[in-house]
C-alpha cells in the first residue's frame, strides 16, 4: 500500500487530495499507467506528463523512478511559489 | 524558516532579523505581494502547499545558500491559504559580511522558492478561478546557479 497525494489542478481533476493505493507498480510511470486505466478522471489528470511533477517521500524525482520502499508519492503541476 | 497561514509584518521581521546579527555588514530583504491580474478583478489568491515537503524543501535551499555565500543568517517566511490583493505572501532576508553575497543569496533563494518549493497559486476573480501557470523564464533562471 502506498499513499498517493494530489495537489492543485491534479487534485481538482481527480477529485480528492489523497488516497491509499494497493499497487504492484515498479516505477512511478507504472503507477500512472495503473491509475490511468482505472477511470477517466485519472486519464484526464495524467494526459500530459510533461506538465506534471512527481515527488517520492517528499523529494522531487522523475517518472522513471522506482517505487520500492516508497511510502508516499505526490503528483502536482510545476510549482509557483515565491 | 516559517510556513504559515497567518499574516506577518515584514518590517518588524526585518528589524528583528537585522538586530540579531553580530557579524554581518549587509542585510538584503525581498517581500512578495499579491498583485492584481493583468485584466484586473482579482478577489483573492489561494496558495496551496504540500505540508512537510514545503518545510524540507525550503530548509534545503537555505542550507545551500548559507554554505555557498557564507551567510551569517537567512530568513524565509512563506504564507499559504487565501490572501487578498496587496497582502504580503512571503519574504526572504539574508545577512552576510558584504552586500554582494547577501544579494546573490537572496536572488538564489527567490529563484528556488519560485520553482522548487511546493506551492501553487490560484487567482480567484468574480468571473472564475484559474491556477497560475509556471513560467519558462522562472525555470530557466535556475540555470544561472
Amino acid at each position: 500500500m502506498i499513499d498517493v497525494l494530489y495537489f492543485a489542478w491534479v487534485r481538482e481533476r481527480i477529485g480528492l487530495p489523497r488516497e491509499r493505493v494497493e499497487t504492484g507498480a515498479e516505477t512511478v510511470a507504472d503507477l500512472v499507467a495503473e491509475l490511468t486505466a482505472r477511470e477517466e478522471r485519472y486519464a484526464a489528470a495524467f494526459q500530459d506528463l510533461s506538465a506534471l511533477r512527481v515527488a517520492i517521500d517528499q523529494e522531487l524525482t522523475d517518472f522513471s523512478a522506482p517505487l520500492a520502499g516508497a511510502r508516499e508519492v505526490a503528483f502536482f503541476p510545476p510549482m509557483t511559489g515565491g | 524558516m516559517r510556513v504559515q497561514e497567518a499574516a506577518f509584518d515584514p518590517g518588524a521581521e526585518l528589524n528583528r532579523f537585522s538586530a540579531a546579527q553580530q557579524n554581518a555588514g549587509a542585510v538584503v530583504s525581498f517581500s512578495g505581494i499579491v498583485r492584481d491580474r493583468p485584466e484586473g478583478g482579482l478577489l483573492h489568491m489561494e496558495i496551496e502547499h504540500y505540508p512537510g515537503m514545503t518545510q524540507s524543501a525550503i530548509a534545503g535551499m537555505v542550507e545551500t545558500a548559507v554554505a555557498r555565500w557564507s551567510l551569517a543568517d537567512a530568513l524565509v517566511i512563506h504564507r499559504h491559504g487565501a490572501l487578498k490583493r496587496g497582502e504580503v505572501i512571503m519574504m526572504v532576508a539574508t545577512a552576510a559580511r558584504h552586500r554582494a553575497d547577501a544579494f546573490a543569496a537572496a536572488e538564489f533563494l527567490m529563484d528556488y522558492l519560485k520553482s522548487r518549493a511546493p506551492f501553487w497559486k490560484k487567482e480567484v476573480g468574480a468571473d472564475g478561478a484559474a491556477w497560475v501557470a509556471a513560467r519558462d523564464e522562472d525555470e530557466a533562471a535556475l540555470g544561472r546557479w
